[in-house]
């Protein structure tokens, strides 16, 4: 070539190069550390980016319990992400705190959200009828149980308890105690730091005929008569029939682990750590019905935009957000992190899966509690029941008490 | 310039740079902390703007911290004297017997080297309830009733002071091992010439003598356990200090308040009634020993 | 002595041993507990038996090499903070004590009351405007956030004046008239004179930093910033059921440490002696 024409050429490979470098947008997603998740993300991420040649994203993960002091810190401070994955009940605090931006509602409309997603996640996503977040998957509860344990104890391994009247009695007879009285084996794990207090929040009140919330979510209104039988039940297991107590070889899940807890109810996300554990057979079934009342917990992990995220990262994080939440990836979601299909519809092909299928049940009559402060309204329920197990406090009394300090913690949401 | 000025300006040189980071290391941050006791500061908050009082009027009247000074109390009324009080009785046996005190000094020692975390976890282990615990099971084997220990709100705190007890406990006998072994034997051995018992002359003569050493581990341990804050947090069910609100710390209270709730006003507030009450107690205590330890 | 003194002086003394011995089991059998758990894997863990059936050393395997855990990670991160701090610790805290000790000038009494005050701050307090801080500076997740508290130590300072002032002013002014500069006096002639205090200052400070919580739980959020201590507690924390690597985690946390300790023995308790001596 001439020396014109190479210099030329040369100017018009930089001047590609500079285009292409210029209109290639990085994107940052946080979440917080969970393998299966975080591994999946990965994947995720190179397939968009290969189908959006001139997008990067950039996956940023925190653990657990540092999770909400690294978004605290960083967001205001405009070092946080453009996307971020929270837990559906930190909703209304990140959008108090002015994290979230409101999803664009061309792309993200009530219809959409009504069409595409379980009714609890319509309602869940939203703050002061705006829409600030989606998700990909959502969890709800079942009752687990170990049928060897079902066996030694002369029950049939394949007839789970429907009722809350057969799960006591099942429990009972799954007790073991040594010589001097100490319980070795539960019949049921009683872990309200687990998912115990979601179990009585929003399946034993309502099997006892409490509403547990008033509609707007601003009431505590499970201390009532009916509420207060639904935690003496509750209790009563632990103080009476002493099929379990709270951190019971450490945990409910490593006494179910380990063979120590015969039943436990538990979320969807277990279903993982339960495959991994060698010589454990171990069957699912719908949580127990209460004088025919059926109900259950759904949680979810949702991805939202952090305020401030304008032109070109807004629209690539829509791209993106828009792609983790779509149909294929929801099915790759169950596949290898054992979280349920945050659309209904996709759900079908799964309906008797004898793991999957008893959440999926569940999911058509769950409610998602709305939540302020879900660390601090789990510890008042926490509290409730190690007030009436540890202090021999009246139920009755104990709910009273946590109604009172979860109606102030509310209250001092809203008016703050 | 003079000779007495040039080694003033050195010795400023000198500290010019410690200086500086002791004022924003720790001074500063202090007047800043106090300062901020008496605004709404928190993370979650988007301005900040000054309460005066307000902080310290939720404080006094919020049950959970309330509690947490009351643990805080016990942790170190019943902690620093009975570790001081082990720790008295064991150096005494130490310096008695002829040989070996060498090998018991190290082994004594070793949890007090360890790093705290990873031995409250080997304690939270061994206080499982059956049948996970070595302990209850060495309870059980003995014929005696299983301990809840960190399950129950009243064995809870007692269990965590016992671990810490257990740290310190190598730390004060090596002191006062020292401390005895500075006393010269003369003395002690004049007292039994003059008709004294073994008991006489421990409470005449040696126990004024490591007044000075008591006091010193007195302030120390007594600082210690007001400050506790990792065993706590390493041992109770998701670092809650519980159960119930039952082994949680001063320390343990403001650091919820500030990485769990973002609440750092709230926060400074408790941290600064914590730092007037280890001056309060520090200064007493001080004035207490300060006529029995001048003989 | 006498043969028939000494079986009295044994026999009297047999009370003690027997109390002493007890305690010293007391004192070790946690240690002992955390190995054998560490021993034995996932089947064997809840078996209250001191000596595993089937001792396996896969836990140590697992929390040394497998990916997912961060233990060697979080022992470097603990080595560079601990030995830097040290290091810092022991220029600083001994030129001031230096200058504490053998200069006079106008506000010496001030500024040593001040510095010695600082002991009565609880770090407790000061972590807020210390994160505060981190946040400022945009120093989160770095090691000179878990480091910057540590770099020169009150208490240092006042052990290092203490000693200081034991060393004969002769031998500075003897350097100053063969025309040594300051620092040079200090670095070649006091440090020296002074080398077991300075010893036993940065074991102190070695293991004091090393088994440090409070302040790197909150420096570093991101696992890979954690220093050991933190580690331990985050990994036990999500663990929650993993007894034995539990156990193992604790185990392969406190061993540099039982290392250090092993190697300066005497000089850990002599300096434990002299500072309550001294204090």
């Amino acid at each position: 070539m001439t020396r014109k024409r190479s210099i030329l050429f040369a100017l018009m490979l930089a001047a590609v190069a500079f285009v292409a470098t210029a209109q290639t947008v990085t994107i940052t997603y946080w979440q917080y550390y969970y393998e299966s998740k975080v591994k999946l993300m990965d994947e995720l991420i190179k397939n968009f980016e290969k189908a959006n040649p001139g997008i990067k994203v950039e996956q940023v993960t925190f653990p657990y319990e540092s999770y909400n002091q690294k978004v605290a810190a960083s967001i205001p401070a405009g070092e946080g992400p453009d996307i971020i994955n929270l837990f559906y009940g930190w909703l209304p605090t990140y959008v108090k705190a002015g994290y979230l931006e409101e999803l664009p509602a061309s792309e993200f409309s009530k219809d959409y959200f009504n069409k595409n997603f379980y009714p609890f996640v319509a309602e869940s996503v939203q703050f002061g009828s705006k829409y600030y977040s989606v998700p990909t998957a959502v969890r709800s509860l079942a009752l687990f149980w170990n049928k060897q344990l079902f066996k030694d104890a002369g029950l049939d391994p394949n007839t789970p308890p429907k009722t809350l009247e057969e799960l006591q009695a099942y429990a009972k007879k799954l007790s073991k105690y040594d010589a001097k009285g100490n319980l070795i084996q539960a019949g049921l794990a009683m872990q309200p730091t687990g998912q115990g207090h979601s179990w009585i929040r929003e399946v034993l009140f309502r099997q006892f005929g409490n509403v547990p919330y008033s509609a707007d979510g601003r009431k505590v209104t499970y201390a009532d008569a009916n509420g207060a039988a639904a935690l003496k039940w509750y209790t009563d297991l632990i103080t009476k029939d002493k099929v379990g107590y709270p951190n019971f070889a450490t945990d409910d899940v490593t006494a179910f682990k380990s063979g120590k807890a015969a039943m436990n109810i538990d979320g969807s996300f277990r279903i993982a750590t339960l495959n991994a554990v060698k010589d454990l057979e171990w069957g699912v079934a719908e949580l127990p019905t209460y004088k025919g009342i059926k109900s259950n917990y759904a949680s979810f992990w949702t991805h939202g935009i952090v305020a401030g995220t304008t032109g070109k990262k807004l629209d690539a994080s829509i791209k993106f957000l828009k792609y983790i939440t779509s149909p294929e990836v929801q099915q790759m979601w169950l596949e290898k992190v054992g979280e349920l299909p945050a659309t209904p519809a996709l759900s079908e092909k799964y309906k008797n899966d004898p793991v999957i299928s008893p959440f999926l049940k569940g999911l058509a009559y769950a409610h998602a509690t709305a939540y302020v402060d879900e660390a601090g309204q789990r510890q008042i329920l926490v509290d409730a029941v190690d007030e009436v197990y540890l202090k021999n406090v009246d139920p009755a009394v104990a709910l009273k008490n946590a109604a009172k300090k979860e109606q102030t913690l509310i209250d001092d949401f809203w008016n703050n | 310039m003079k000779l007495s000025t040039k080694r003033s300006v050195t010795a400023y040189l000198f500290l010019a740079l410690p200086l500086v980071f002791f004022l924003c290391v720790r001074l500063g941050p202090m007047l800043y902390m106090l300062a901020m006791s008496f605004t709404n500061w928190g993370l979650l908050r988007r301005t900040v703007k000054f309460i005066g009082f307000k902080n310290y009027e939720v404080l006094f009247t919020d049950p959970v911290f309330l509690q947490s000074l009351s643990n805080t109390a016990r942790y170190a009324v019943f902690g620093a004297p009975i570790v001081i009080l082990l720790s008295l009785g064991i150096a005494l046996l130490l310096d008695s017997i002829p040989k070996g005190k060498g090998i018991y000094r190290l082994i004594y020692v070793l949890p007090y080297i360890t790093p705290v975390v990873a031995v409250s976890w080997v304690w939270r282990w061994m206080y499982q309830p059956p049948p996970l615990g070595i302990i209850d099971g060495v309870l059980g084997a003995l014929g005696l009733p299983a301990g809840e220990f960190l399950n129950s709100p009243t064995q809870a705190l007692p269990s965590i002071l016992a671990v810490n007890v257990w740290v310190e406990m190598g730390y004060c006998t090596i002191i006062f091992l020292a401390g005895l072994q500075t006393i010269p034997k003369e003395i002690s051995e004049a007292a039994k010439i003059d008709g004294a018992s073994d008991r006489q002359v421990l409470r005449r003569v040696t126990l004024p003598l490591l007044m000075p050493i008591t006091f010193f581990l007195m302030v120390m341990e007594g600082i210690q356990f007001l400050r506790i804050f990792t065993q706590v947090y390493n041992m109770s069910m998701q670092a809650t200090g519980g159960p119930l609100n039952s082994t949680k710390s001063a320390a343990l209270y403001i650091y919820q308040k500030a990485f769990t709730n973002f609440e750092m006003a709230r926060a400074a507030s408790a941290s600064a009634v914590l730092f007037v009450i280890i001056m309060v107690v520090t200064i007493l205590q001080i004035r207490f020993f300060d006529k029995r330890v001048n003989y | 002595m006498k043969a028939h003194q000494r079986t009295r002086r044994w026999a009297r003394a047999l009370p003690a041993y027997i109390v002493l011995s007890l305690l010293a089991v007391i004192m070790l059998f946690p240690f002992v507990w955390m190995i054998s758990s560490s021993l034995k894997d996932v089947t064997q863990i809840y078996q209250l038996k001191l000596f595993p059936e089937r001792p396996t050393l896969d836990n140590y395997r697992y929390i040394l090499f497998s990916t997912s855990t961060k233990f060697p990670h979080w022992f470097l991160n603990s080595l560079i903070v601990a030995v830097s701090t040290t290091v810092s610790v022991l220029f600083f805290d001994s030129l001031v004590g230096y200058t504490l000790a053998k200069f006079r000038f106008p506000g010496k009494k001030i500024i040593f009351l001040l510095i010695i005050s600082t002991l009565m701050i609880p770090t407790e307090m000061l972590v807020i405007p210390w994160y505060a801080m981190i946040r400022a500076m945009k120093w989160v997740n770095t090691y000179w956030a878990i480091m910057f508290p540590g770099m020169i130590s009150a208490f240092g300072v006042f052990l290092m004046r203490q000693f200081m002032s034991t060393i004969p002013d002769d031998l500075i002014d003897a350097a100053r008239v063969d025309g040594l500069g300051e620092l040079r006096i200090f670095l070649t002639v006091v440090l020296p004179l002074v080398a077991p205090a300075l010893a036993t200052l940065a074991i102190f400070n070695f293991i004091g930093n090393w088994n440090a919580f409070l302040w790197p739980l909150i420096a570093a959020s991101k696992p890979a910033m954690f220093t050991l201590p933190v580690g331990l507690a985050n990994f036990s924390g999500e663990a929650g059921s993993d007894w034995h690597y539990i156990m193992t985690g604790a185990a392969v946390a406190m061993a540099p440490l039982i290392l250090v300790f092993l190697i300066f023995q005497k000089q850990i308790v002599k300096g434990i002696a002299m500072t309550g001596l001294k204090g």
